[in-house]
């Protein structure tokens, strides 16, 4: 949606309205259970709680405690129930509430929902969705605010997908949902408040297909999930400098579009790729050896990564803030590839 | 009866002739793994085999007993040492060894190998190579029947190594809480890989699902008898809407903890392997019950072996003889 004020959308000619990103996942959730009698939610938390972001409120309610069920703290026990009932006819999603717990559930998600399909030569099916969070800047310290798409981005069988706007969420989450593998969608915790433009009703968004969020020509910055409204501030900024960047949301790391980036990189001869998973051995790693192969002849500096600084996540406001990557130190880091220092 | 996996000759027959034929079906089911496990054992030491494989020989009763008190449409879960229940659940020799060979008519065509053979279509969800790692899918499946108002059943063997790992715990909590279909079979042949259970497992094995207020029983995992009419009990009461059970199994596993386990003097006695083989033989205590009984002699027994040496020897010829997977296959179904 790169036109903000539509009132009806073009792609779908449906009556658009200003959402947050929390209600365009609730929205989502509740067309796909109208739908779809074998959608069923659990997580801890998910019922009248709504989840402690809220996400959720109102889905029991209408769908009864037998489809948006409260489990207990048991992250590998619900992970593995889902993918279960998944292999036996249900479509679950699995809520697990804080990215961080993923490794507890690491072992259903790695060892059991990725590889049931190939290791049975294809004959079981695990439609799984685990819905997570990542992103830091809550002020919750080192266990509830780390960004770990790349640990799950790892491994063959996995689809991964992450949301940037209200719009991505509604459309992808309702992919993730049809799809018939297992999908882990990650959800930044601090854009729940975000609002942005969704159509009512049905929609989807394939996976493995990048959006441009802003057309530009001198810089091409790939950004994900949480960094993709730090680089469209930052694109803000270079604009007034007379630097026209151009910002490429992925939105899904697999699969993963990898000549959307190439061909912007292309075009503009530079790129910074951020994420806000771990810098080292992360998912920016990734995306700049795609661009590094892909565009080599025609890059005119190397591809920089900007990701979370490699270390835990600190509490105190002061430390955390530095860790992960701002609109202005992206602005210092295209000024210097575009030479203008 | 009516609802287990009868045979075609208990179908109109007295009831005592129905016994008899039951009995000796599940003597022939467990021979049949014997003897598979044997040709396994021969093909790995004559180096056809790639890999390893975990032996399921000496724990025939436990599979048989419990899955002839399953339905064909009743889920399993299966373990690494997993052979058995495949083949007690209704899974062929041929496409078992095909899939041990790494073949493309194996079950998962060469890409599961032996400790993850899965048979959509006997009910087998997979066998894990992670000890506990099919408890949260066995409870899920059992969830989804729930869910889809099904009158199946879910049974999830695991070995008493899996008693070490949390995941069971969280799930058999939760299937006692919401009544799922369940049953959890825990066969303890009493080593952990290569440590007896005495060093690993504290406290009493029932009573770890007695805390979740799940029903438990005891049986003498070598007599087919005793499993059959435990498991029976606890899958009528399940399919009932009752809920979750817990069925410990006392067994042993005659070999090492995988084919290449070969000198085991460091972790048990020849005496005690020598025991079990020759007191606690599950086929053995059968057999003899059944002679006892009338039920069966030594020309019946005798035309069994043959039958299911036959079924083997061919199966483990069409393993051999069967094509493997083009290389082109590595990249399919890594995604459905």
């Amino acid at each position: 949606m790169s036109t903000l004020n539509m009132l009806t959308s073009q792609r779908t000619g449906k009556a658009v309205r200003e959402i947050t990103l929390a209600q365009a996942i609730r929205e989502a959730l509740a067309e796909e259970m109208r739908r779809d009698p074998r959608v069923f939610i659990m997580g801890e938390d998910v019922a009248e709680a709504g989840t402690p972001f809220k996400v959720l409120s109102g889905l029991v309610e209408e769908f009864g405690p037998q489809r948006v069920i409260d489990t207990p703290i048991s992250e590998p026990g619900i992970t593995g129930m889902g993918v279960g009932a998944a292999m036996t006819g249900m479509r679950p999603i699995v809520d697990i509430m804080f990215g961080d717990f993923l490794g507890l559930a690491m072992d259903q998600i790695a060892n059991q929902a990725a590889k049931v399909h190939y290791m049975s030569g294809g004959k079981l099916k695990v439609p799984l969705v685990v819905r997570t969070t990542l992103g830091a800047t809550r002020r919750s310290a080192a266990q509830h605010s780390q960004s770990l798409h790349a640990w799950v981005s790892h491994i063959p069988g996995l689809k991964v997908a992450l949301p940037s706007t209200p719009y991505d969420a509604k459309g992808l989450l309702k992919t993730a949902i049809r799809d018939e593998n297992p999908v882990i969608f990650f959800e930044d915790k601090m854009m729940y408040q975000l609002k942005g433009p969704v159509p009512e009703g049905d929609y989807t968004i394939p996976f493995g297909v990048a959006d441009i969020k802003r057309e530009g020509t001198d810089i091409t910055i790939v950004a994900t999930s949480s960094m993709v409204q730090v680089a469209l501030a930052a694109a803000d900024q270079l604009a007034a400098l007379d630097i026209s960047a151009e910002v490429i949301d992925p939105r899904t790391t697999y699969p993963l579009d990898k000549q959307t980036m190439i061909e912007s990189a292309k075009k503009t001869s530079r790129a910074i790729v951020m994420d806000e998973g771990y810098e080292r051995y992360g998912v920016t790693a990734e995306l700049a050896a795609i661009i590094a192969e892909g565009a080599f002849y025609y890059l005119d500096a190397p591809v920089r990564r900007m990701g979370a600084m490699d270390v835990p996540v600190p509490f105190s406001p002061v430390l955390e803030d530095q860790t992960v990557p701002t609109p202005d130190a992206v602005v210092t880091l295209a000024k210097t590839l575009c030479g203008r220092v | 009866m009516s609802q287990s996996q009868t045979t075609r000759s208990e179908q109109a027959q007295s009831p005592a002739e129905a016994e008899r034929a039951r009995w000796l079906h599940m003597y022939e089911l467990m021979l049949k793994i014997r003897l598979f496990e044997e040709h396994v054992n021969e093909l790995y030491l004559s180096a056809k085999m790639p890999g390893l494989a975990h032996l399921y020989s000496g724990e025939e009763a436990v599979a048989v007993g419990v899955c002839s008190a399953l339905r064909k449409d009743d889920y399993i879960t299966s373990t690494h040492r997993g052979h058995g229940h495949c083949l007690a659940k209704g899974a062929s020799v041929d496409r078992m060894y095909a899939e041990l060979l790494g073949k493309e008519a194996g079950y998962c065509r060469g890409k599961g190998g032996s400790m993850h053979i899965a048979d959509q279509d006997t009910g087998n969800l997979g066998a894990n190579a992670i000890v506990g790692g099919s408890a949260g899918i066995a409870t899920g499946a059992a969830m989804s029947i729930k869910m889809r108002g099904s009158d199946q059943v879910v049974v999830c063997f695991f070995g008493d190594g899996a008693l070490g790992q949390g995941v069971l715990y969280e799930v058999m909590n939760m299937a006692s809480l919401w009544k799922f279909p369940v049953i959890y079979v825990c066969e303890n042949n009493l080593y952990n890989e290569y440590t007896h259970n005495s060093q690993t497992t504290a406290g009493d094995m029932c009573a770890r699902a007695r805390a979740f207020d799940i029903p438990t029983e005891e049986v003498d995992g070598q007599d087919v008898r005793a499993v059959y009419a435990a498991a029976s009990r606890l899958v009528e009461r399940a399919r009932q809407g009752e809920g979750p059970a817990f069925l410990l199994c006392n067994t042993y596993r005659y070999y090492g903890h995988h084919v290449g386990d070969i000198q085991r003097g460091y972790y048990r006695s020849k005496e005690e392997e020598e025991y079990w083989k020759t007191q606690r033989d599950p086929l053995k205590i059968l057999a003899d019950w059944m002679m006892e009984q009338g039920m069966a002699d030594e020309q019946t027994l005798g035309q069994i072996a043959q039958r299911v040496q036959a079924e083997v020897e061919a199966g483990v010829e069409f393993g051999l003889q069967a094509p493997y997977p083009e290389p082109e296959e590595v990249v399919q179904d890594v995604y459905a």
